[in-house]
C-alpha cells in the first residue's frame, strides 16, 4: 500500500452523465460533509436530468466505514424513490473483507465488479446475476 | 526497526475534518509498522468508527497513537478519549446493535471485531476512553478451540 | 527515577542491587563493551557499545528496584527488548546459535558480580550472599528475555514462511471467462481461511469473475468454524458484486451439517465441481451442448 496520501475531497465529487446513467467516481478520503453534499447533489441531478441509473465507482476508495456505507445505502434509497436504480462498483477486496467483519452487509445495495459491468446491469445487457433481495432467477 | 517517529501522535477529534486526519495518520502509522493491506484497512476503519463515536457521542476528544511491542511482535495502540457523558449501557453498546435500517448502526461491537485487543473505560460524568491494539502480523488462530 | 542519597543497605537485597547498578552503570557498561556480545555487535564505535551497555544496566536497575528480578515480563525489560533482539539477531546473522548467544549473555555476569562483591562490606556475609543471589537471578532473567526475543523472532519468521506457503498452495483457477474456482484442500483454520479469502477475492477482481466456485471436496470436516469462514468469503464476494457457489459437499458432510444445524444461508451449493461449473455457465448465458450428431442433449 502506498504511503502517498490521497487528497481529501473538499470540493465536488465528479458526476458524469453517460446517456441514461450517472457515473459518480469517489476517490480517496471523503469528508463526512462532502458525502452528505453528494447525496443531495445526486438526488437533484437525477431529477433534473431524468436519468434512470446511477453508478457509484468506489474502486479508488480504500476505507468504507459505517458512515460511508450508510451514505451509499441512502443514495440508493433516494434514487429508487426517484425511479432510478443504483449500482456500486469496484469495491476492493480489503474493503469487502472489512465490511463483512464489521457486520455491514448493505442489503438492497447492488454491486458490480467494474463500472462496465454496472452499466450493463443497468441497461439490461447482462442478466441480473447478483442476489441480495433483487434477484429474479429461479434455481 | 520500527521507531516511534511517525507513529506516535496526539490528534484532536473536534470536527468531521479531523476524522480524515485520524484515518490518514492511522493508515500511515500502520504502514510504518508493517501492517498488511487487510489488517491496515481493518484498523483504519475501526479508528474511523471510534473517532466518529468520540465526536458524535462524546462531544469531541482526542486520539493518542503509539507503537507497542510484545512477544507477538509490533503493534499499534489507539486510545480514543473524551470527557463526554459516558456510555449509559455499556453492555448494549458492545453488542451488535443493528438498527432496523438493515445493519448500519452497530455501536462498538463492530469496531471491536476489527481489532485484536479492545477495552472500554466509561463512566457518566467522567467521560469515555476506548483503548484498542492491533498487531501487525496475522494473528494465530485465536478463536480455535 | 527515585534519587538515592544514601549508599548502603536499605530495603531488600534486590533494591540494594538496583542501587549498586545505578552507582556503577559507567564501569559496568565499560566492561561489557569489551565482552563478545557488545563488541561484535557494535563494531563501528566502542562508544556505541558503552551507550548500549548503559541502557541495559539502567533497565536492569529498574527491574531490581521493583523487586522483580525473577520476572522476564517486568516493565523494566520492555525498553530493552528491541535492543536485545537486535543484538541477538546480529549475533545469529554472524552464524552463532541461540545457545551461543545465551552464553554470551551469561558472560556478562562475572564482571558485574566482581564489582558488586567489591562494593559490599565483607563483614555482613549473609547480606553479601543475598545480594549476589539477587544479581545472579537478575542476570539469569536477562538471559531468559534474550532467549524469548530470539524465539519470537524465529516464530515470526516461521509464520511469515507459512503464510507464503499458504499463498502458493492456494491456486485460484480460471475455469472460464468470468468463472474462477479454488479447490480448498485440508483443514481450514483461521489463518488459512484468511489467505484463501484474500487470494480468491484478488483473483475475482483480476479476472472480472462474476462467479467464484469454492470446492470443498478436499476439506475433511465442516464444522461451525469452517462454515463461518465460508460464509464470510461468500459475503465479501457478494459485496463486491460476485457470487459464490460452494461445491464438493459430500453426503457425509451434508449429514454432519444438518446434524449440527449449520446453515450456509442462501449460498448456492452443488455436489460436484462439474455441476457448479454447469450452473455458473448457465447463469452467464452459456451452455454445454452435446455436439455429436444425433445427440441433442444440452446440460
Amino acid at each position: 500500500m502506498s504511503h502517498d496520501f490521497s487528497r481529501p475531497v473538499t470540493g465536488h465529487v465528479p458526476v458524469l452523465r453517460l446517456g441514461d446513467i450517472l457515473l459518480v467516481t469517489l476517490q480517496g478520503d471523503l469528508y463526512d460533509s462532502a458525502a452528505q453534499q453528494l447525496q443531495q447533489d445526486i438526488g437533484e441531478t437525477i431529477v433534473s436530468t431524468g436519468v434512470t441509473g446511477v453508478v457509484i465507482d468506489i474502486s479508488g476508495v480504500e476505507i468504507v466505514d459505517s458512515f460511508l456505507g450508510r451514505v451509499l445505502a441512502e443514495i440508493a434509497a433516494n434514487a429508487r424513490l426517484l425511479a432510478a436504480r443504483t449500482v456500486v462498483s469496484g469495491m476492493r477486496p480489503a474493503v469487502a473483507i472489512t465490511l463483512v467483519e464489521l457486520g455491514l452487509t448493505l442489503p438492497g445495495l447492488r454491486t458490480a465488479l467494474t463500472t462496465e459491468a454496472a452499466m450493463n446491469l443497468l441497461t439490461g445487457v447482462d442478466p441480473d446475476t447478483r442476489s441480495g433481495g433483487l434477484r429474479r432467477e429461479s434455481r | 526497526m520500527r521507531t516511534a517517529a511517525g507513529v506516535e501522535a496526539c490528534l484532536p477529534i473536534r470536527s468531521d475534518m479531523d476524522l480524515v486526519w485520524v484515518r490518514q495518520h492511522v493508515r500511515q502509522a500502520a504502514g510504518l509498522l508493517g501492517f498488511g493491506l487487510v489488517e491496515q484497512t481493518k484498523v483504519v476503519t475501526a479508528a474511523s468508527e471510534l473517532a466518529r463515536n468520540t465526536l458524535v457521542h462524546g462531544g469531541g476528544g482526542q486520539l493518542d497513537t503509539a507503537p507497542v511491542t510484545s512477544g507477538r511482535g509490533t503493534g499499534l495502540r489507539l486510545i480514543f478519549s473524551d470527557e463526554g457523558p459516558g456510555i449509559p449501557d455499556l453492555e448494549r453498546a458492545l453488542s451488535d446493535g443493528y438498527t432496523s435500517g438493515g445493519g448500519l448502526g452497530m455501536g462498538l461491537g463492530g469496531a471491536r471485531r476489527l481489532v485484536h485487543e479492545f477495552a472500554v473505560d466509561s463512566a457518566p460524568g467522567v467521560g469515555t476512553k476506548v483503548t484498542v491494539v492491533s498487531w501487525a502480523a496475522v494473528p494465530r488462530p485465536r478463536e480455535e478451540y | 527515577m527515585p534519587e538515592h542519597e544514601t549508599v548502603g543497605p536499605h530495603g531488600s537485597p534486590s533494591r540494594e542491587v538496583g542501587d549498586f547498578l545505578r552507582r556503577r552503570t559507567e564501569q559496568i557498561a565499560q566492561r561489557w563493551a569489551d565482552e563478545p556480545l557488545f563488541r561484535t555487535v557494535f563494531t563501528v564505535s566502542r562508544d556505541e557499545a558503552v551507550e548500549a551497555g548503559r541502557i541495559v544496566v539502567e533497565a536492569l536497575a529498574q527491574v531490581a528496584d521493583t523487586d522483580q528480578v525473577h520476572d522476564p515480563d517486568a516493565a523494566g525489560f520492555t525498553v530493552v527488548r528491541e535492543q536485545l533482539a537486535r543484538m541477538g539477531a546480529a549475533r545469529s546473522r554472524a552464524g552463532f546459535t541461540t545457545a551461543q548467544v545465551s552464553n554470551d549473555v551469561d558472560a556478562l555476569r562475572p564482571p558485574v558480580e566482581n564489582l558488586l562483591l567489591a562494593d559490599l562490606p565483607e563483614e555482613d556475609s549473609d547480606r553479601v550472599r543475598e545480594c549476589a543471589t539477587a544479581l545472579t537471578v537478575l542476570m539469569g532473567t536477562l538471559r531468559l528475555v534474550v532467549l524469548e526475543t530470539a524465539l519470537s523472532e524465529g516464530q515470526a519468521l516461521i509464520e511469515r514462511q507459512q503464510l507464503q506457503l499458504m499463498e502458493v498452495a492456494t491456486p485460484v483457477i480460471k475455469l472460464w471467462d468470468g468463472i474462477v474456482a479454488v479447490p480448498l484442500i485440508g483443514t481450514l483454520d483461521s489463518a488459512r481461511s484468511q489467505v484463501v479469502m484474500e487470494t480468491l477475492l484478488e483473483a475475482v477482481v483480476d479476472q472480472h469473475a462474476r462467479f467464484a466456485i469454492l470446492d470443498i471436496t478436499g476439506v475433511p470436516t465442516v464444522d461451525s468454524l469452517v462454515a463461518q469462514h465460508l460464509m464470510k468469503t461468500v459475503a465479501a464476494a457478494r459485496l463486491m458484486g460476485a457470487e459464490c457457489v460452494v461445491s464438493g459437499i459430500r453426503p457425509a458432510i451434508a449429514q454432519t451439517m444438518v446434524h449440527l444445524g449449520l446453515d450456509l444461508g442462501n449460498v448456492i451449493t452443488r455436489a460436484s465441481l462439474a455441476d457448479a461449473l454447469a450452473y455458473t455457465l448457465h447463469k452467464l448465458g452459456a451452455g454445454i451442448v452435446d455436439a455429436t450428431p444425433g445427440g441433442a442433449g444440452s446440460r
